[in-house]
């Protein structure tokens, strides 16, 4: 313990800054603003934490996946690398928007329609919103508070079979504190279209967290990776393939969740304590001397 | 103070090292206070004289130097450590003994240790029992099942002897902590990782002696533990999981699968008595 003991030297406000951005960071989702109000309390100095503020929100907002809903009501946007415009632009394709987010209110503040340079070609944008189309599809059935964003990552310009990559993002949150409890279901498949080689080619990366914290702190992290492929056809059979790929991918996911929970309670769990002794009782608090004297002279008798 | 244990309340379980020493040096005049109600996990030390390993925890430290249950002597070495009284040493003495063998009932391995200590209570004294496991392959898993596992219990009791002499009051605080990081078999990660602490009080009869009570205790307060984390935490967290994502492949009573197939059995049942 004592190395963890404070040290008398003074922090400089670069170490609290850094300091203040970690606990920003590592905030569950859906909890940055209670951990910025306890944030501010330990530090009572604005300044630094505004400036921790400042560079923590945009980073947890883009790796949260956070979807805001856009000014003008026109649906949600994505915050997220794949849509950056810039720190605080961000663009959906879908009402070929770009909407303005205040990271740290975590809201849309204003939409301006989309520049011809931000958009994809129309040979791109057919495919893209082919995807969307079936995504959204199977995010109505499988997320019931989810959102989609599909983005043209590379080669957004590509004209007839020409090869670019499309990025499917999909975010999912349920938040509710009241209940002591939030999670959120993140995954990013990154899709190559090869005109010349006529594939698809799939990457998949899906995170969930989950908090659960009434009189506790626990907390489920889990991530997975997968890869899978198809041929490409004309935009709506590779939209269809594309989406039926990554529907087959998340319920195998799952079932391997399902699969690491059922064997958490009589197994995993196992390894760090038993329900009860092998011996099947409960200890025998009463009659315990007995037992340590007893191995004892088991264990004199198998060394002699 | 508030907004610290607030913000342990917050962060990851398995970085809680990392948020404690941060927040040790942003409040360096509320060190102590968090050091004594913030719980680590334990950390280990070998007693050269005995050859075994013991915990650390505040209450066997004087100074930098930590007292092993064992031999009684401090690592690094510390002349004229505090050393409990001789009628509760020898009562420490037994506890580890006899926690030493609890352990490796319910734990089938790890490490533990007793500390005993006077209060200010005439007749009193407070007890700390720890046990700290690691569950991994590398560690003392028995079943290759967690590629990284680490449980640390920590449980303080406080005595008090009643004015009628034969009882004894006992108050009890544990806090457990976990990490698991299982072994998945697909291409990914599952990690689970807490902390609880919960309270137990109880007026005793002494004719079994202090260390049967604060043992039974003790049982009954880590498996009420491990069961609420396993039930209660990590059931809230399942649930969130599928919630998230709802499972359409699989069949569940609900789904429209498996509605149908619950007819055509109830209907096969019904046919079969007539």
């Amino acid at each position: 313990m004592d190395r963890l003991e404070a040290e008398d030297e003074e922090l400089s406000d670069e170490q609290k800054i850094a300091m203040a951005k970690w606990f920003l960071l590592n905030s569950p989702p859906g909890e940055i603003q209670y951990v910025a109000k306890d944030l501010q309390g330990v530090l009572s100095d604005e300044v630094i934490y505004e400036a921790a503020a400042r560079e923590a929100f945009p980073l947890y907002n883009k790796e949260q996946m956070l979807s805001i809903e856009m000014s003008d009501g026109s649906g949600q946007v994505l915050v997220s690398q794949y849509g950056e415009i810039d720190i605080d632009h961000f663009i959906d394709l879908r009402t070929a928007q770009v909407a303005t987010v205040d990271h740290i209110k975590q809201v849309c503040t204003g939409v301006r329609p989309a520049s011809d340079i931000e958009l994809p070609s129309a040979y791109v944008e057919e495919y893209r919103g082919a995807i969307d189309v079936e995504v959204m599809r199977y995010i109505d059935e499988a997320f019931p508070r989810g959102h989609c964003s599909v983005y043209a990552t590379n080669g957004k310009d590509s004209e007839d079979s020409q090869s670019f990559e499309l990025t499917i993002t999909i975010s999912s949150a349920k938040l509710s504190p009241k209940n002591f409890c939030n999670g959120r279901w993140r995954s990013v498949w990154k899709a190559q279209l090869h005109g010349d080689l006529q594939t698809v080619e799939l990457k998949g990366h899906i995170k969930v967290s989950a908090h659960y914290f009434e009189e506790g702190n626990v907390q489920l992290d889990t991530g997975y990776e997968c890869k899978d492929a198809s041929i490409l056809q004309g935009p709506s059979e590779t939209a269809l393939a594309v989406a039926t790929i990554i529907q087959h991918h998340e319920s195998e996911y799952l079932a391997c969740l399902e699969d690491c929970y059922s064997k958490l309670s009589d197994n995993t769990f196992k390894e760090l304590r038993r329900k009860l002794p092998v011996t099947r009782t409960l200890f025998p608090w009463g009659s315990a001397h007995q037992l340590s004297m007893n191995r004892e002279i088991t264990r004199e008798m198998s060394t002699k | 103070m508030e907004a610290a244990l607030g913000l342990m309340r917050r962060m990851p379980p398995g970085l809680s090292r990392t948020a404690l020493s941060s927040l040790l040096l942003l409040l360096p005049q509320h060190s102590s206070d968090l050091l004594s109600l913030v719980d680590q996990p334990l950390e280990v030390l070998w007693d050269d004289s005995c050859g075994k390993q013991f915990l650390l925890c505040d209450y066997n430290r004087d100074g930098d130097s930590h007292r092993s249950p064992w031999s009684s002597t401090y690592f690094p070495p510390l002349e004229d450590g505090t050393q409990p009284p001789p009628s509760l040493r020898a009562l420490e003495v037994e506890a580890n003994e006899i926690f030493a063998l609890y352990r490796d009932q319910y734990y089938e391995g790890g490490i533990s240790s007793v500390y005993l200590w006077e209060t200010d209570s005439p007749e009193g004294f407070a007890a700390c029992f720890l046990i700290k496991k690691d569950g991994s392959l590398s560690g003392d898993g028995r079943r290759g099942l967690l590629e990284q596992g680490l449980w640390d219990a920590i449980h303080v009791v406080e005595v008090e002897k009643a004015e009628d002499e034969v009882t004894a009051h006992y108050c009890l605080t544990s806090t457990v902590m976990l990490s698991m990081k299982s072994n998945t078999g697909f291409q990914g990660s599952f990690n689970l990782a807490g902390s609880i602490t919960r309270q137990m009080e109880a007026d005793l009869s002494l004719s079994e002696g202090h260390l049967s009570n604060m043992g039974k205790m003790i049982e009954d307060m880590e498996s009420k533990l491990r069961n609420g984390l396993d039930q209660v935490y990590f059931g809230k967290t399942r649930e969130m999981v599928f919630t998230l994502r709802e499972p359409l492949d699989t069949l569940t009573a609900s789904s429209a699968t498996g509605q149908s197939i619950q007819h055509e059995v109830i209907s096969d049942i019904i046919r079969s008595r007539t």
